[in-house]
């Protein structure tokens, strides 16, 4: 296999980079070593496009998200998926909180945010009436936006596919070859890739692929950020993404609507030595409970309808680095993406784009770039007429099998043959939110495994979970 | 669209749904349409293949296929019609929007409702245990349905968390079929199920059942590796430190308990109770929506199925009367809860005379007790029983003639 | 022999104690109804069960049964044994014998379902 550029991870920003990749006239492949794309760290985070208002001012980190942020009204458009500019609230409850609100506008400022103003303690319980009625002022951060991370990261693939590129998914790295400080390819799992120009957006594993080189001048220390997803019907919600005012130790968890209704609490901020430890824990998420009621006093974790954690790809030393290196031509290393990855995802990649160019790559653009995509239909926002048609159109849509969520065997179909295919069970909920809902998946669980059966062509038994490991049946009773 | 009318619309084809039909039927209505989202009538009762039905209805110990045969041929005889595959999207007060593979979004224009959607069951999130994620974690139904149904094998080596009958029964299933149960774990120290069948599951095969115990922990992060458990006290249901035992398995059932399917009665903005999570009904199975009646599981999560059946067979009469305009009001009296009750079934009664049946829960088992309803000071009737148990349905019937007020209680003897 | 039963007939679930030897009742307490101290004898002496449980068909498609009548406890696995080996030709209706006589049992193993 030969490519002019391999992407290593297909997370927000490996995504993200193969896309804007291709819009030129080059070979991309973007290789991820799960069985589907969105990586670890990018599908279980707070789901927030953020504005940059408390980056380092002055860092990389702050123009990239920066600048990323106003682009998303119309990517979302043009990749078919929700996004919602609901904005964040920073409530201040404690005198000691109250004084610091200047410092942090002070600080968008310098981030060249300008838009964030004060709020006084009537707007603040106007805008959320759930909210701590000791609040005393705060601020108002208006572009702070919420989308879904995975639809996100499946869209752009999806886009960047139709454009060309291609993605190997299941396929891990296991070596990179160099000859005379150049990068040749790489060897995977699914053979050797020859490439002249390698990028690592392996997130929570750049460390291990840097070392591959002899670049690993820094390592990931995993941070664990626990969550709590609230059913819809909660009787206590709130409008806003509402932040806590940080500390010296933490940006502190907060409380937000999701995208497709429900509420999301959390994160926890924990340091570990394990990148594969996403297990939650009854002090992580009791520690949510009593912070997130400081600010939301009414907030129900017992509606609950699940818990999750994941792991933000912290560097050590800290910071967002995008480098390239005079005595290893070709390659380009990318460490220190953490909450602020899925914002700036999309200018890292324009960004590694002119690092190529500057390489030396040949980048001519593409005049028929498709920029559009169109995913799924989504049966349960349709009216009813449209539905009906649909149902007309091809009867599978006329088959609820998730009845929490009102997904049609036509949408799960859609998913397995789509061209990022949906190979899973979670990839299939991710995707299409099947199994998502209050039941988390009790009914539609066992319809979705024999879908899912029946369009591979396989045995039940060959159905996973997510990961090659993860089976889900151990074979027939009779 | 697709535009049917009928007289009374019946939402699922499970065992409430079924003897609700047979009744509005019997009643005298002229068409009784069943819309059901499987392609079989019968509902949960499907995958129910053991035996324990039907003993207080029909004299019989019966499977659930047997116990549902019985009524899916009686509906046949009597003329019922069935709108199969359908799933139901909304109701109105007079409407029900449902939708199937061939006639697209179909509204069902009836003069009455009945609402019999059964419950689902409770998941891992709403009892937080915390943990990884991996494959191997089922609700006990599920993996019922999997198995009796689907032919499919969940595990070999089972833990299953809480000790509902769901659980002890998928305990013996899965001993039967060849898999290994380590034990069977129940937070509370009483037994949530029925006696029965920890005899029959559990006892017969030497499966432990571990009382005042609960799931602490996950492991795995692939497939289920094991689980760890630990002792609770008994009163404050607080973990035990230093309890924890670790329980090599790769499959986790949960029996935690089951909640009313109320997500179209909700829509409706029908009233519901908290304590039941089921709409509030009066002796007519009538909702707050007078048109709109509600029976089975989907009221209230019931002990057996004979008692579904009762319950549906006066819903769905009384959804065929008020078709016919012939269900009677009158002034309403409300139902209380009073010591060592958790909730009472029909919430509330209209109209003068007439017997009523009232079945209820209480909150913790007692020994010998006196059941009583009361109106004020005066006793109405009473009954004693020789135990109580939160994880049985127990019944009163009252007399409402004069009656302004009903408290329903169980009192320690 | 001395066992401790709990009576199934009604949810009261009494605890009854007997003692006896594999085919006499010395002493059986415990009982609050006669139908108790029958269930209690009988589950002393001879313990039996429904087995229930399903087949396999042609179409693939599983079939649940039952025996027509309670097994014999002991005899419980066995039959589940033969059951496995079991494919039956659809269709099929509700009480039709699977397996006639099974383990020589004098009971039959009969469809629940179709």
């Amino acid at each position: 296999m030969k490519t002019d550029v391999l992407v290593i991870g297909a997370g927000a920003v490996g995504t993200a980079i193969t896309r804007e990749l291709s819009k030129y006239n080059l070979n991309v492949i973007c290789v991820e070593k799960r069985e589907d794309v969105g990586g670890d760290c990018s599908k279980s985070n707070s789901a927030i496009i953020h504005t940059g208002y408390d980056a380092s001012p002055g860092s990389l980190e702050s123009e990239l998200v920066v600048s990323a942020n106003p682009a998303y009204d119309q990517l979302c458009a043009d990749l078919d998926i929700p996004f919602s500019r609901i904005g964040a609230i920073l409530p201040a409850i404690t005198d000691e909180q109250f004084a610091k609100l200047p410092e942090i506008k002070e600080k968008a400022m310098k981030n060249k945010v300008y838009d964030v103003e004060y709020l006084t303690r009537e707007q603040l319980l106007q805008m959320e009436p759930e909210l701590n009625k000791d609040v005393k002022g705060g601020l108002y951060i208006p572009r702070e936006s919420i989308i879904d991370p995975f639809l996100f990261v499946v869209a752009m693939a999806e886009n960047a596919v139709a454009n060309g590129a291609t993605f190997m998914l299941s396929t891990e790295v296991t070596g990179i070859k160099t000859e005379n400080g150049k990068i040749c390819g790489a060897e995977t799992t699914a053979g050797y890739i020859e490439a002249d120009y390698i990028i690592n957006a392996a997130g929570l594993f750049c460390d291990d692929v840097a070392a591959m080189v002899g670049k690993n001048d820094y390592y990931v220390n995993p941070r664990k950020g626990q969550f709590y997803i609230l059913d819809k019907n909660t009787s206590c919600k709130v409008n806003h993404i509402v932040l806590p005012i940080p500390t010296k130790l933490t940006k502190g968890k907060l409380m937000c609507p999701t995208i497709h209704g429900n509420m999301l609490v959390g994160p926890t901020a924990e340091d570990l030595t394990d990148k594969y430890d996403k297990s939650t824990t009854k002090e992580g998420l009791d520690s949510i409970r009593e912070d997130v009621s400081k600010l939301i006093p009414n907030v129900r974790l017992g509606d609950t309808i699940t818990q999750y954690s994941g792991l933000r790809a912290n560097r050590n030393p800290e910071g967002l680095h995008i480098d390239t290196y005079e005595d290893l031509y070709g390659y380009v290393n990318l460490s220190g993406v953490r909450s602020t990855g899925l914002t700036n995802s999309i200018s890292v990649g324009s960004y590694v784009a002119m690092l190529l160019k500057n390489m030396g790559l040949d980048m001519v653009w593409k005049e028929n770039f498709i920029s559009k995509r169109k995913g799924i239909s989504r049966f349960h926002e349709l009216s009813r007429e449209e539905q009906d048609r649909l149902i007309k159109e091809n009867p599978l849509y006329g088959n609820i099998v998730c009845r929490c969520e009102t997904i049609t065997e036509g949408e799960i179909v859609d998913a397995i043959h789509a061209p990022i295919p949906a190979r899973s069970v979670d990839a299939i909920k991710r995707r299409l939110r099947a199994g998502m809902g209050r039941c988390q998946g009790g009914f539609c669980g066992p319809k979705v495994l024999e879908i899912l059966a029946r369009e591979l062509n396989c045995e039940t038994s060959d159905i996973c979970k997510n990961n090659a490991k993860s089976y889900m049946i151990c074979g027939k009773v009779k | 669209m697709y535009e049917i009318t009928c007289d009374v619309a019946i939402v699922g084809g499970g065992p409430a749904g079924l003897a609700a039909a047979a009744a509005a039927k019997k009643e005298g209505t002229e068409k009784v349409i069943i819309i059901e989202r499987d392609e079989t009538l019968g509902g949960i009762l499907q995958q129910c293949i053991h035996p324990g039905f039907g003993l207080k209805l029909f004299k019989e110990e019966l499977t659930g296929p047997e116990y549902y045969g019985r009524f899916v041929d009686k509906v046949k005889e009597l003329g019922v019609e069935t709108l199969m595959n359908s799933m139901v999207l909304e109701i109105e007060k007079n409407t029900v929007v449902c939708m199937n593979k061939e006639h697209g979004i179909t509204n069902v224009n009836t003069k009455s409702i009945v609402l019999a959607m059964g419950c689902r069951e409770r998941t891992r999130a709403n009892i937080m245990i915390p943990g990884t994620r991996p494959a191997g974690i089922y609700t006990a139904g599920s993996a019922q349905r999997l198995m009796n149904r689907q032919n499919e094998m969940v595990g070999k080596k089972v833990v299953i968390l809480g000790s509902g009958d769901i659980g002890m029964i998928m305990a013996r299933r899965m001993t039967l079929e060849g898999a290994e149960v380590v034990a069977v774990v129940e937070l509370n120290n009483f037994l949530a199920g029925l006696t029965r069948n920890k005899v029959q599951c559990l006892d017969d095969f030497g499966i432990p059942l571990l009382l005042s115990h609960t799931i602490t922990n996950i492991k795995g992060n692939d497939r289920v590796e094991g689980v760890v458990v630990s002792k609770v006290d008994e009163a404050t249901k607080k973990v035990i430190a230093g309890s924890e035992q670790f329980f090599e398995c790769d499959t986790l059932l949960l029996s935690v308990g089951l909640i009313p399917e109320n997500e179209l009665t909700r829509k409706a903005e029908i009233e519901i109770s908290s304590i039941t999570n089921g709409p509030v009904v009066n002796q007519y199975m009538q909702t707050s929506i007078p048109s709109v009646f509600a029976c089975g599981n989907v009221v209230h999560v019931n002990d057996l199925v004979d008692n579904v059946s009762t319950e549906s067979a006066i819903a769905g009469a009384s959804a065929a009367k008020f078709a016919k305009g012939e269900l009677g009001g009158g002034e309403e009296i409300s139902v209380k809860t009073g010591e060592n009750v958790r909730y009472v079934c029909p919430q509330r009664v209209v109209g003068g005379g007439g017997k009523v049946d009232f079945y209820f829960r209480v909150m913790a088992p007692k020994g010998q007790s006196v059941i009583a309803a009361k109106d004020g000071d005066k006793v109405l009737c009473s009954r004693k029983t020789i135990k109580v148990n939160p994880g049985e349905i127990e019944k009163i019937t009252v007399d409402l003639g004069g009656v302004r007020e009903i408290v329903i209680e169980s009192r320690e003897a | 022999m001395e066992k401790e039963i709990i009576c199934t007939v009604c949810p009261t679930g009494c605890v009854m104690h007997v003692v006896g030897t594999e085919t006499l009742i010395e002493s059986i307490e415990g009982y609050t109804c006669p139908r108790g101290k029958k269930y209690g004898e009988y589950e002393f002496l001879a313990p039996v069960r429904i087995l229930t449980s399903t087949v396999k068909s042609n179409e693939g498609r599983l079939i649940p049964c039952r025996s027509k009548n309670p097994l014999p406890k002991g005899k419980v696995l066995d039959c589940m044994e033969v059951l496995r080996g079991v494919t039956v030709t659809l269709p099929i209706k509700r009480g039709d014998v699977i397996v006639a006589d099974i383990l020589g049992t004098g009971i039959d193993i009969v469809a629940t379902g179709e």
